[in-house]
């Protein structure tokens, strides 16, 4: 099957895993706060590098 | 092989079906309860280490505890699904719920173990992140994975992992240990044992259930009133050491030694107890509890608050 004909095929509802209105929002909810840990991971390294200065390379045992 | 894995009942859902797990069950896997235990004594840990830390150095190192502690606390649920969902404590946890699948649990724990390793040692010092991976390393392969189903010293050796954070908190700031926080490590491994044993007096059936050989379970009641007695007489005057080594002031002698005799007068009243009636095992158990606050507590505000509002202030 070409592609061309694959994508003019009208959607088959057996095909792929349609998700539930409660599992879109569950899965909206966990996106949500993989960005806000990712985005205040950068904070974090941001304002320690910021306080840190030049010692952020150096670290003592 | 697991003891008990014969007979789980953890709900999986099939494999292509979506997660309906939402952002709180993954904070459950974290077991906040714990984590803020674990969080309050590294605090003390930190606030009582001499030295000098910049104020946002020492929120990056509780963060990361916290984290670690987390991280440990949702490996534990992935391992221990099968025993959760036989004990009605635990029976609502989220994977023995089928919230969250077990594998999910493990990807989250070893992130997040991951992250908080690395950032500590990046952001603080390797010292304090050698110690954090170690307690996740004991507390999830030495307890929940061998320990826990295969002695009754469990709680007792496992318990190592819940008095490091102290620790870590004062290599946080010091790059060091001395005796002050091997002390303070000392005083929550021996506060685990009839701190726990209290709580597994009036579990019994729910951990015989799970198979879990718990010391009431494999020794029996007598043995185990016996034990929490005996460790709780070891546990008070290590817990007042701190004061006449000069570690602590006036405030904590007092305190260690008021709530000490207390602490013992719970646990004579446990080993007294001849029939299996729960009060005052479940009295010693919430004591307990409040005991190992009142001592970190006093111990942050009679030796650390000082250099706390010192490290803040500059």
């Amino acid at each position: 099957m070409s592609i061309g004909l694959a994508m003019n095929e009208p959607a088959n509802k057996d095909d792929g895993v349609v998700l539930t209105e409660a599992q879109k929002r569950a899965r909206r909810s966990r996106s949500i706060a993989i960005a806000v840990s990712l985005a205040a991971l950068v904070l974090l390294f941001y304002v320690m590098t910021l306080v840190k200065g030049p010692m952020i390379l150096v670290r003592p045992m | 092989m697991s003891l008990i894995s014969e007979g789980a009942e953890v709900r999986r859902p099939a494999l292509a079906e979506p997660s309906l797990a939402t952002v709180g069950d993954y904070i459950a896997l974290l077991k906040p309860r714990v984590m803020s235990l674990v969080v309050f004594t590294a605090l003390v840990g930190l606030s009582v280490a001499p030295g000098s830390l910049h104020p946002i150095t020492a929120f990056t190192a509780l963060l990361c505890i916290a984290v670690g502690a987390g991280a440990s606390g949702a490996l534990n649920m992935w391992f221990d699904a099968d025993i959760d969902a036989k004990m009605t404590r635990t029976a609502r946890r989220p994977v023995p719920m089928g919230r969250v699948q077990p594998g999910e649990a493990l990807a989250f724990g070893l992130t997040l173990s991951g992250f908080s390793v690395v950032v500590l040692g990046l952001l603080v010092n390797v010292l304090a992140a050698a110690l954090l991976a170690f307690t996740i390393f004991f507390y999830v392969a030495i307890y929940t994975m061998w320990l826990k189903r295969s002695t009754p010293q469990n709680i007792v050796i496992g318990g190592a992992a819940g008095a490091f954070p102290p620790m870590i908190g004062w290599a946080a700031v010091t790059g060091s240990l001395s005796l002050e926080p091997i002390l303070l490590f000392a005083i929550i491994f021996i506060w685990t044992p009839p701190h726990f044993w209290a709580l597994a007096l009036y579990k019994t059936e729910d951990y015989a259930r799970a198979g879990i050989p718990m010391l009431p379970v494999v020794a029996g009641e007598v043995v185990t009133r016996r034990h929490i007695l005996l460790y709780t007489l070891l546990l008070v005057p290590v817990a007042i050491a701190p004061w006449p080594l000069g570690f602590a002031g006036a405030m904590y002698g007092v305190t260690s030694v008021v709530t000490g005799a207390i602490m013992l007068l719970l646990a004579w009243q446990v080993f007294r107890e001849r029939r299996p009636a729960e009060r005052a095992c479940r009295n010693l158990f919430a004591f307990s509890i409040l005991y190992l606050f009142l001592l970190f507590a006093v111990l942050l505000v009679d030796r650390g608050w000082g250099g706390l509002i010192a490290r803040i202030a500059t």
